[in-house]
């Protein structure tokens, strides 16, 4: 393998694997902080354990969060030095600001939320988890607004004497924190993060009922596992309904900015229209294009995706072949005839549908966690434990290939032409962004090594969390049964979040 | 005031942030090991770096997105150039990051030493390789000129010589005493008469070393003579280390010391100037602050947008410090921190579960 690929693999298996950790801490955060909130203002018991069960599950997940984001903040340099210096003066800047604006807000407060308790007054410590929250917020902003101008660049110039791509004066600035495919990515990864936290609570307090119920500890079940469930489901409800219509947005952009990944997603061939939304298709979708094959599909829903009508003139979508045919005229001259400008179908079709379709697990954990659950019910019926477990990895997984479908589907580009003005030279190809003075050997290595290291560390990070879902929460008062005189001291009576190590 | 050069002091700025607060939270992670006694003072010594080091370490991330987006063709060239070095810099510092936030999870004394050594090993690897790679920044490198690209083509072996191998003893010895003065700072009991006692040892090496290394410097690599104002400045405040760590004025001892290592960045930076990666081939090649930086626009967004932002990360990092003023000692840590390796029950089915209640 060259060092293009190799680098390239290193890239998506460090990007994947911290875009595992993301959406975590990016939908638990802010949940976290709500139940803390709760705690301070009622005082409720359930909400201190709340807090304290879900705080250690969010530190754990934290930690490898940090962890493989820095790799990230040198990876550009390391691996792709040559789109560094085409794009760094205008992709460095959003990066930047996001350590200013955001990695010191959540590390800072993260800090204090940890070690605080006792020394600030409840309401501000409780404070310190909701900056926490917003840093993480912030953070996937700015990250977002660096990826988005790579995907539809806009505000910048050529300049062929530094041979780079410039800021288009100051007013470029608030273009590429403006930009259209931003605004989409943003709110289409966040509330795809919080559909990931609010599976996660939900499953796991779901089949804690059912584990609490039938240890006989009804109560426990009830005051504290529903009310956590219930946070979940509705955070489950609001993110996925924002899923969906930020998603509906993204496609119609996609279309407009990137139609070879819309079509490639959709196995679309030859263009056409009122094209149907293919279910599922056979043939060597990663080879000749012409050997795909349709099975089940519903008519018309790929044109209204990317158009907003389901037949007629407006409903035309160009197929790969036409696309490939435009952009080899386009770019002859520059790139010469045998560029592939088609993506990995076989990748796009799946991951696009993966995706999308992984979220059903979490629709049916919603309805029937809301039906079981409802009006002050507990359950203790082993299928909905069962399904609690199962629904819970989806989301994570689902996001990922979101994140393939959209990083895969833009290939050969690293930087994609803006179809505004196409031939304004703001792009380039993958190929062209690699370093030129890394060795293949030294890519290998650090691709091996890193590998290892986050497979190492996945599976303890794993255990980890499933050990801390296993020990559940401290009993609650009423339900103690120890004798009264040996809780004693002051931190008995007073339940404190102990997160300090 | 010519952006590119104020951009150039900025990131000095930054890295000097990350030097003096990361700096003692190596310090403390090389200690781990060797110098804790037992479990106690282990967890006296997390705890002393617990609220913070977070924050310390993202100054560091903030340099290299500050490079990348004032200076591009420095990120480029200086980070696809150390490749190697920057990569074990990269998995020590998220071994240790995993060490410090997981070692308290479960509570097995295996699985904490584990995480110790990690946590150790994690501190000693960055403070050696930072001090090479700034060595190198002053020395020079084997820097090209490739179509129109700064590119350092000498590979990994090309980056160790004497003068950055001795770099690198430099920066371990002078976090090493960092960290030992910051414990007798910031704890009490007998950790603090150990760590005054040690850091009293240590900065006497770090005078002889640091300065050995600053003076090489500055004699065969520095093209100015006012670098020798920093120098002197560095040496001096090293010196007041020595004595002030004699008396146990710990405040002052632990000012003096970062003091030196403002002062060490504003000879690093110093020698380098006016060029970001000097080139040891010819220096025609050497790429300069003006060659490396972005285009005007970009830097007035970022010198608005750094200008807003730094302040209020000081004031709200320093209120940080200044909520967790208090010494720690060993009196404070409580009794077993984290859960069994083994869950109580194995199912968990109406087992009583005595182990929380902490
Ligand atoms: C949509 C959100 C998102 C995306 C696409 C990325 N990250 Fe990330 N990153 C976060 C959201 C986030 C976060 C939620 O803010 C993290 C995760 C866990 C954490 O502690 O903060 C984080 C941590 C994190 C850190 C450690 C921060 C610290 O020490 O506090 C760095 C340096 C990066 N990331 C850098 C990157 C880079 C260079 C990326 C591009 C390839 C990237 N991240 C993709
Ligand atoms: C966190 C979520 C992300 C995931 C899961 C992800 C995933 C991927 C994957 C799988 C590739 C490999 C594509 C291929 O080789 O065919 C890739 C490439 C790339 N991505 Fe992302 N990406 C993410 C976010 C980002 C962001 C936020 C940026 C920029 C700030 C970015 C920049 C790049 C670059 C520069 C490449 C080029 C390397 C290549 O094409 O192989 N990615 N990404
Ligand atoms: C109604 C269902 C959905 C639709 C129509 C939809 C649509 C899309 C589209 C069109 C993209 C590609 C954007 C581009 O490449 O420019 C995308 C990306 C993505 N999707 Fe979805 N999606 C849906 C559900 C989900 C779900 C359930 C998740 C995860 C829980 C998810 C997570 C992501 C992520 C993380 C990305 C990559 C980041 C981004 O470009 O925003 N999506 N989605």
């Amino acid at each position: 393998m060259e060092a293009l690929d190799l680098a390239r693999w290193q890239f998506g298996i460090t990007t994947v694997y911290h875009f595992i950790l993301v959406p975590l801490t990016i939908g638990l955060s802010p949940l976290v902080a709500i139940m803390h909130t709760a705690w301070v203002r009622t005082g409720n018991e359930r909400w201190h354990r709340l807090t304290k069960f879900f705080g250690k599950v969010l530190l754990i997940n934290f930690a490898l969060g940090v962890a493989t984001g820095i790799v990230q903040e040198f990876q550009f340099g390391m691996n792709w030095s040559e789109y560094s210096r085409f794009v760094g003066d205008i992709f460095g800047a959003p990066l930047a600001i996001e350590a200013l604006a955001a990695f010191f807000l959540e590390s800072t407060f993260l800090g204090l939320w940890i070690f605080g308790e006792g020394k600030l007054p409840k309401w501000l410590h409780s404070a310190c988890i909701w900056a926490v929250a917003v840093g993480t917020t912030l953070s996937a902003y700015w990250i977002l607004a660096a990826n988005s101008w790579m995907q539809h660049p806009v505000g910048a110039v050529f300049n062929p004497e530094t041979g780079r791509a410039e800021l288009d004066g100051v007013g470029g600035f608030l273009e590429v924190i403006t930009n259209n495919t931003l605004v989409a990515a943003f709110t289409h990864t966040l509330t795809a993060s919080w559909l990931v936290a609010g599976t996660f609570v939900a499953g796991i307090c779901g089949w804690w009922i059912v584990r609490s119920v039938r240890a006989e500890r009804e109560h426990e079940a009830r005051q504290v596992w529903r009310t956590g469930a219930y946070v979940g489901l509705v955070t489950m409800l609001v993110a996925g309904v924002g899923v969906g219509i930020t998603g509906d947005f993204q496609g119609k952009l996609m279309y407009e900015q990137q139609p070879m990944k819309m079509s490639a997603a959709e196995g679309h061939v030859e263009g056409g229209e009122a094209v149907p939304f293919s279910l599922l298709a056979i043939g060597d979708l990663s080879g000749d294009p012409e050997n795909v094959r349709h099975l089940i599909k519903i008519p018309g829903v790929t044109s209204f995706l990317g158009t907003g009508s389901f037949t007629g003139e407006d409903s035309y979508l160009p197929g790969v072949n036409d696309l490939q045919e435009e952009y080899t005229l386009r770019y002859a001259d520059q790139f010469g005839t045998d560029v592939d400008y088609i993506p990995n179908l076989a990748v796009t079709y799946w991951s696009f549908r993966l995706m999308i379709g992984l979220a059903a697990f979490s629709a049916a954990l919603a309805v029937a966690g809301l039906w079981l659950l409802r009006r002050g019910r507990v359950t203790d019926a082993t299928w909905f434990s069962r399904l609690c477990l199962v629904a819970l990895p989806m989301p994570f997984l689902a996001s990922s290939f979101g994140w393939i479908f959209t990083e895969m589907g833009r290939q050969p580009w690293v930087v994609h032409p803006n179809p505004a003005n196409p031939v304004d030279q703001v792009y380039m190809l993958t190929q062209d962004g690699v370093s030129t003075v890394v060795p293949a050997g030294t890519v290998l290595t650090s691709m091996v090594v890193f590998t290892l290291l986050y497979a190492a560390l996945g599976v303890v990070w794993f255990l980890l969390i499933k050990r801390y879902v296993r020990e559940g929460v401290e009993p609650l008062a009423e339900d103690r049964t120890d004798e009264p005189d040996e809780v004693t001291g002051s931190e008995a009576l007073e339940p404190t979040l102990s997160f300090a190590y | 005031m010519d952006l590119p050069l104020l951009w150039f002091l900025l990131i000095a700025v930054l890295w000097t942030g990350y030097l003096v607060l990361e700096g003692f939270d190596f310090g403390v992670g090389m200690l781990l090991k060797p110098f804790a006694r037992d479990e106690k003072e282990r967890r006296v010594l997390l705890r002393s770096i617990g609220p913070v080091w977070d924050g310390n370490e993202v100054w560091l991330l903030t340099a290299g997105g500050a490079t990348f987006a004032a200076f591009p063709e420095w990120y480029a060239t200086m980070f696809s150039g150390m490749y190697l070095p920057l990569l074990l810099i990269l998995l020590a510092l998220i071994v240790r990051v995993c060490a410090i936030e997981w070692r308290a999870k479960i509570d097995d004394p295996v699985w904490r030493n584990r995480w110790d050594w990690a946590h150790t090993i994690g501190a000693w690897l960055p403070a050696v390789l930072w001090g090479v790679a700034f060595a190198n920044l002053v020395q020079g490198m084997e820097i090209e000129v490739i179509d129109g690209n700064h590119q350092l083509v000498g590979g990994f072996f090309s980056l160790l010589t004497p003068f950055t191998l001795l770099g690198g003893v430099m920066t371990a010895v002078v976090f090493l005493t960092h960290g030992a003065v910051f414990l007798a700072l910031k704890t009490d009991g007998e950790v603090r008469e150990r760590a005054g006692a040690l850091a009293q040892r240590l900065s006497v090496v770090s005078v002889v070393v640091a300065g050995a290394w600053a003076v090489w410097a500055q004699l065969a690599f520095s093209a100015h003579v006012w670098t020798w104002a920093p120098l002197a400045v560095a040496a001096s405040a090293l010196v007041g280390v020595v004595v002030t760590t004699r008396a146990r004025r710990e405040g002052w001892a632990f000012t003096l010391n970062a003091l030196a290592i403002v002062a060490a960045v504003v000879l690093i930076f110093g020698t380098m100037f006016p060029n970001v990666m000097p080139s040891s081939i010819d220096p025609a090649f050497s790429l300069s602050i003006d060659a490396a930086a972005s285009s005007q626009a970009t830097m007035q967004v970022m010198s608005v947008v750094a200008l807003v932002l730094v302040p209020v990360v000081l004031a709200y990092q320093g209120w940080t410090y200044w909520v967790f003023r208090k010494r720690i000692s060993t009196h404070e840590i409580g009794g077993h921190a984290g859960l069994s390796p083994q869950p109580a029950g194995s199912e968990g089915h109406g087992e009583p579960r005595g182990t929380l209640i902490r």
